[in-house]
């Protein structure tokens, strides 16, 4: 056996390419058929893989595309970790750039989102604040206050209907989705992770507690008072908030 | 406004918050569900390499991806984008022009 993992890989992911030199049967002929058999159940089950990951993308764009794109996918993007349930990391890059789904501009976002739900789903837990340290802060020290969000929390903001895209392809009898700007946050309260659909005020103060900034910060960024105690309350109802520096 | 009206005003806010987390808080408790999903419809927020993915079969490859996308996305009737293209319909379109 005389062939290199680099020229072995290149000839996995090219259908058209030959045999590697030196992958040979018992009796000396060349393993060309082994080798296909081989080829074609990686190319499978990285398709496989990428629509367990993407099922929401692969709804919009139908079955016979999305696997024919996943076989583009998987070439251009071969996995780089072990880590199988996030692979498909490239894939708002690629849609972007891919031209057949050009008349679909809303896709990219709506593969990042499904990422997030993955990235949200496997992070570390964390345990929510008691309540009623917030509570128990004089209006000076809430001011300064800086709260620490759970490792599954995330936001996402996008041109388009992200949110009412994504419970249209999820859930039966949903409404058909407007066209509008959509920002989207992430919790796991539980075992699952929630998309909560919120305001670009709230996106922009959540953003800004992700960050690390005070309450008085972040309560300038939203509407009003009211929006404040709902983002605030949203947060901390699904155990969003770890952590109250 | 002064630094102290701010602060009630936030003290305010906070108590809000605190205030509607008691009226909800019972209804917080999730617990898995299975066996309601419709088929095609489960949730697998997992992902692939966990045991939500299937098995290997039959491959699909091919020049399929000069195929135009045939999913929900023609009956969702998203109007037209900010720069007025239109969004309905223009998935025809697609046949011509596509890279060899």
């Amino acid at each position: 056996m005389n062939v290199s993992q680099v020229q072995f890989q290149a000839a996995m992911l090219a259908p058209d390419a030959a045999t590697p030199e030196g992958l040979r049967n018992p009796d000396g002929s060349a393993a060309s058929k082994r080798f296909d058999v081989y080829r074609n159940n990686v190319v499978v089950s990285l398709a496989d893989a990428l629509e367990t990951a993407f099922p929401v993308v692969r709804k919009l764009v139908g079955d016979a595309f999305f696997r024919a794109m996943a076989a583009v996918y998987l070439r251009q993007h071969p996995p780089t970790s072990p880590l199988m349930m996030f692979y498909g990391e490239a894939m708002p890059a690629f849609l972007a750039d891919f031209y057949p789904a050009k008349s679909l501009p809303y896709l990219p976002d709506i593969a990042r989102l499904e990422l997030a739900l993955r990235h949200s789903y496997h992070a570390a837990d964390g345990t929510p604040v008691d309540h009623d340290a917030l509570g128990q802060l004089t209006p000076e020290a809430l001011m300064r206050a800086r709260l620490h969000l759970a490792p599954a929390v995330r936001l996402l903001s996008s041109d388009y209907p992200i949110h009412s895209i994504y419970v249209a392809n999820t859930q039966p009898d949903a409404p058909n989705p407007a066209m509008q700007a959509e920002r989207i946050l992430i919790t796991r309260p539980e075992f699952d992770p929630q998309l909560h659909l919120i305001s670009a005020t709230a996106h922009a103060c959540i953003n800004a507690l992700a960050q690390q900034k005070t309450l008085e910060d972040a309560m300038r960024l939203v509407e009003n008072e009211n929006e404040f105690s709902a983002t605030l309350g949203l947060l901390l109802a699904q155990g969003a908030v770890v952590q109250i520096d | 406004m002064s630094t102290s009206t701010k602060s009630l005003v936030l003290a305010s806010a906070v108590a809000t918050a605190l205030t509607g987390l008691t009226t909800t808080a019972t209804a917080q408790a999730q617990e898995k569900c299975y066996g309601i999903s419709l088929a095609g419809e489960n949730d697998c927020a997992a992902g692939p390499g966990t045991t939500c993915a299937g098995t290997s079969s039959v491959d699909y490859q091919g020049n399929a991806w000069t195929l135009v996308p045939a999913g929900t996305c023609e009956t969702m009737e998203l109007p037209a984008s900010a720069d007025g293209t239109a969004r309905a319909g223009s998935l025809e379109a697609l046949e011509r022009d596509v890279p060899a």
